[in-house]
Parts: structure tokens; sequence; C-alpha cells
């Protein structure tokens, strides 16, 4: 709602001062929001596709075209082992990339909130840049990192595989991280703190009791968008993974040349309900927070 | 130590060494596996490898950067043609979006927000190949316009730019809506009762003040949606043809396929240099320090 008396007053077609409005002006409201159903509906037409042809009886091994309506793909949502094994590779790299990239990029942000210090502007552009640079340099350029060890400090170098693959995902997930939290800690009453201390707790009590309580949804947020965007990343994990480590992404790719068995859409359907559950619950429970403690 | 901390007008403390302490080891790892790649992709962008499985070996070979140039300014073209094109039609689709949510969702804000995000809940491929399959040749968007007459019977949609750029607007146009809501939400509707109380019709109160306004998210949702899309390679792959590869590609292929590092390397150097300088040009005109 703009706030407008108009508006609040259920009379869409009045203005402010009681005028009613041009015709045009109303045509025009409708105009808008029928061009934002449209952009929705838009976003969503792929993913009814996805849905449908996830009970789709495929002719041949690409599940491309509609033949007939099934069940039998959700009866046997695992029956593609290595597409099973490429979605808990990917899970246990976003869980690891995940922890990692939440740690750092935490400490970052409160250090650049929290702290006034010579250096902190030219912090913030080695933040930012990794964020603007496209995913395919930073793929290409961490591969010839890894082609090349005799430019690591220490002289050790990793084979193209999981480790690899870690290394990037905490790479572009920390400058994220750092920006997220930052967000949410730059409305923080730091003064909270000297107010715990003046009670006689110590340093480390009021980070525990004080200040990690109050820094938590942010972090929290920070964190499932970092565990979503490991999951979902394709493009710099394809360039690091090697012939043998699959992911997730990286094994529908390379197996969409050949096939794409309609198991892939039931998947995809699976992960999708479990984010939307997850969305829900922490937009509710946001409310629930907010509503009590007002922070 | 409790009271006395002394703080600036934000709340910060004015310290020397704990700050350094939390920065390290994110800084170090992006310095590591950012910045220091950065290099070896300069290094490797100079060398030379005379056979496929030979070690490259750096020599100042600018002959790379002339090959890059000479041989794939075709897909350059193409990939900035391709990223603009995407990202004004994502502009298009999602301001009006955006502006919904924001002026008119009310209680639903959220919800409607979430509409936005959900559908990038699944992968990225699986979402392209989906649009694979709309606009596949038996597909009902190809029939629908063939009917209409908008298509001949013999033309297609899929394996034409026009499926390319519709993939990117497709796949980035949430990194538009949700900075163009930023801004617009920031918006105070104060202002627009002044604009109506000055008799401003509503066209001219959104050109004069809402318009000038969401500037800065219509500035950060146009990098966020044109640098990915010049850059990506998967809806060239799925819905193109030999005819519609973009500098992507051309990276992917000469890395992976050929192992050409030296002028895979050159062309990333190309590539994210031309992107600095479209940056650097598209914020002096669209500088958002003067509109905030």
């Amino acid at each position: 709602m703009t706030g407008s008396a108009g508006t609040r007053s259920g009379r869409r077609d009045r203005t402010r001062d009681g005028t009613v409005m041009s015709p045009s002006g109303r045509a025009g409201r409708i105009g808008i929001n029928l061009a934002a159903a449209a952009g929705l509906l838009y976003l969503f037409l792929p993913i009814f596709v996805i849905v449908a042809f996830s009970f789709n009886a495929p002719v041949g091994r690409f599940n491309a075209v509609w033949n007939r309506f099934t069940f039998d793909n959700w009866l046997n949502p695992f029956a593609d082992e290595a597409l099973v094994d490429a979605l808990l590779l990917s899970l246990r790299v976003a869980a690891i990339s995940t922890v990692v990239a939440t740690v750092l990029g935490t400490f970052l942000a409160i250090a650049l909130v929290r702290y006034r210090f010579r250096g902190g502007e030219g912090i913030n552009f080695l933040l930012v840049l990794p964020l603007t640079a496209p995913e395919i340099v930073l793929g290409a350029s961490l591969l010839t990192l890894f082609l090349s060890p005799t430019l690591w400090l220490f002289n050790i170098s990793f084979a193209l595989g999981f480790a690899t693959i870690v290394i990037a995902h905490i790479m572009f997930l920390v400058s994220y991280v750092a920006l997220t939290v930052r967000a949410r800690l730059r409305g923080f009453d730091w003064t909270l703190e000297d107010a715990a201390m003046d009670l006689g707790a110590t340093p480390t009590r009021t980070f525990w009791k004080v200040t990690l309580p109050l820094i938590t949804p942010g972090i929290v947020a920070a964190a499932l968008l970092s565990f979503a965007l490991s999951i979902d990343d394709f493009i710099i994990t394809y360039f690091v993974s090697g012939p043998s480590t699959t992911t997730f992404p990286v094994r529908i790719f390379g197996q969409s040349r050949t096939a794409t068995p309609p198991q892939i859409n039931v998947l995809s359907t699976m992960i999708l309900i479990v984010s939307v559950a997850i969305l829900a619950v922490g937009t509710l429970a946001g409310e629930r927070r907010r509503r009590r403690t007002g922070f | 130590m409790s009271g006395s901390v002394e703080r600036d007008a934000q709340g910060r403390r004015r310290a020397r060494w704990t700050p350094w302490l939390l920065l390290a080891p994110g800084v170090l790892w992006l310095f590591w596996f950012f910045y220091l790649p950065l290099y070896s992709l300069l290094r490797m962008s100079l060398s030379t490898k005379p056979s496929r499985f030979a070690v490259p070996e750096f020599s100042w070979a600018w002959s790379n950067y002339q090959q890059a140039f000479s041989d794939y300014g075709s897909q350059f073209t193409r990939s900035f043609t391709y990223a603009l094109a995407a990202t004004l039609l994502a502009l298009l689709i999602a301001y009006p979006v955006a502006y919904v949510i924001a002026f008119r969702g009310g209680r639903y804000r959220n919800i409607l927000l979430g509409l936005v995000v959900v559908p990038f809940f699944t992968n990225f491929l699986i979402r392209t190949l989906a649009w694979k399959t709309i606009l596949g040749d038996q597909g009902g968007v190809v029939s629908l316009l063939r009917t209409v007459g908008l298509l001949d019977a013999n033309e297609v949609l899929l394996r034409t730019p026009i499926a390319v750029i519709g993939g990117l607007t497709y796949n980035f146009l949430p990194f538009m809506v949700l900075p163009i809501y930023v801004s617009l939400e920031k918006i105070d509707p104060k202002l627009l009762d002044a604009a109506r109380d000055l008799y401003s019709n509503t066209w001219r109160g959104f050109r004069k003040v809402v318009l000038p306004l969401s500037l800065p998210g219509v500035f950060a949702g146009s990098l966020l949606v044109f640098i990915p899309a010049a850059g990506d390679f998967v809806n060239a792959y799925y819905l193109g043809n030999a005819k519609t590869t973009m500098i992507g590609n051309v990276v992917q292929d000469q890395f992976l396929v050929q192992n050409n590092y030296p002028v895979a390397a050159a062309l990333s150097f190309v590539f994210i240099a031309i992107v600095m300088v479209i940056v650097a040009v598209y914020s002096r005109l669209l500088g958002t320090e003067d509109l905030t």
C-alpha cells in the first residue's frame, strides 16, 4: 500500500482529495498489475514443467517430450545411483563450505562493523571484487592455480577433486556471507555489550550471552544462502572438479548429452519442496521473533 | 574497560589488532584463492603450450591475445549483445513485479518476494533444460506461435538467438527484481502524497519521484544480470546452436576440452577487461553516489 488516504479507504479510483482518478490512471494501474502477474507466471513456467515431467514416462532416454502420466519415477526416486551419489556429494560439499564460509565471513563482518581501523575501506573493496567477477573467470583462474603448483606459497598441490571444489566454494561464499551478515549488523546497538559488562559480565560471557544471540538471525540467513548457492553452483565447480568427482549439477550436465532420466525432475522437485519448507519456517520464526522481541 | 570503551558515531570501537585477527582467515582465503589465481591466470595467458599434453611455460607470449581477438571476435560481440538484450528484457519484466510487490504487496510482501525466489531453488541446469522442453520444436510455445502466425511452419525457436536470450533473461531475473524492490521499498510514501498534493498525476509522480529514486536498484540489478549473462555458456549450450556460441562456450571448450590453457586464459582476461571497462563507463553514466 502506498499509505495514501485514497488507497487505504479502499476506494481505489479516488485520489487523496476525493477527486476521481483519470481513466488513464486506472488503466495504468491495471496494466502494471497484469504485467507483474505475467512476470510471476513467467518465473514459474519452467517450474511447472519440471514438476509435471517428474510424472512423465519418457519415450527413449530423454525426458523432453510429454508421453503419459506415471507414478513410477516417484516410486523409484533413487533409481539412478550415480545421480544420487552426485547429490550426496553436493550436500557434503555444501555442508563443509557453508560452515567454513559462515565462520570466516562472520569474522569479516564483525571486524568491519564493530571496529574502526586503518584499511577498513580497502578490505571492503577486496570483499566486493569477487562478487563482480564472472563465474567463468573465477573457475578458470582457480583451475590455472591448481594446475601450476609452483605458485603455491608452501608448494603444496591438490589433485582436482573434493578438496578443490570445497576450496572454490568457500572462496565465492565468503564474500556473500560477509556482506549479508554486515548488512544485518549495521543497525546493531553495540552499547548493549557495554551494558552487560557494566553489570559484571566478563567479555567472553558477554559475547556468548548478549552478542551472539542478537546476531544469530543474520548468521543463519547467510548460512542458508550459502548452502543454496553451493548446491546450485555449476560453472565454477565444473572447472575445478576434475574428471572423477561429480556434483549434482556437474552430473546433470555431463549426463544430459546422452540421457535425462526423469529422476532428475523427481530429485529437483524434492529439493524445491524442502527449500520452500525451510524458507516458510524461517519466515514464520522471524516474524514471531520480531513480534516478541522487536529485533 | 567496560563503559570507558571509546566509540565513534556508529558505535564502533577504535582498535588496532583485534580486527585484523578477525579479518586474517577470510582475507587470506580470498588472497590465496581469488587474487593469486588471477595472477596465475595472467601468467598462463602469456605462456606457450606447444602440444596438448605439454606443460605450459611462461614466455611473454602475447600471440595468445592476438589469437583471442582475431579468432573469437564474433563470440565476444555476441556475448555482450546477448547480455545487453537479456538485461533490458529483465529490466522490463522485473520492474513491474518489484513495483507491485513494493507498493501494492501490503501484508503479502514477504510471500510475494518468496515467490520470486522459489523457482531458483531448482538447479540452474534443470531450469534451462525445462526451457529447452518449453521452446522445443514439438512444444506448446512453437505451436501457439504457429497458430497465431508469428512463426512459419518450418521456423523454430530452439537453436536461435531468441531462445538463448530468453534463457539468459530468465535465469538471472531475480538479480534484477530484488535490488529494484529494495530501492522501491525505501521510498517514503509521503513523497508520493506530496507529489499528488502538488497536482502531479500518477504517471508524472512515477517519472519524477519513483523512477529517479529506484535508479540505484536498476543500476545494481542491471550489473548483476549483465555480468553473469555475458559470461554464461549453459544457455547457449542448451538453447542455441553453433551460430550462437558465446565467449563462455569458447573458454569452456578451450580450457576443458582442447586443454589449450594459454589461449583460454587470454580469452578470460580479455573478457574480464571488457567487463571492467563496461562497468566503469556505466558507473560514470549512472553513478549511484549522487542519486542516493
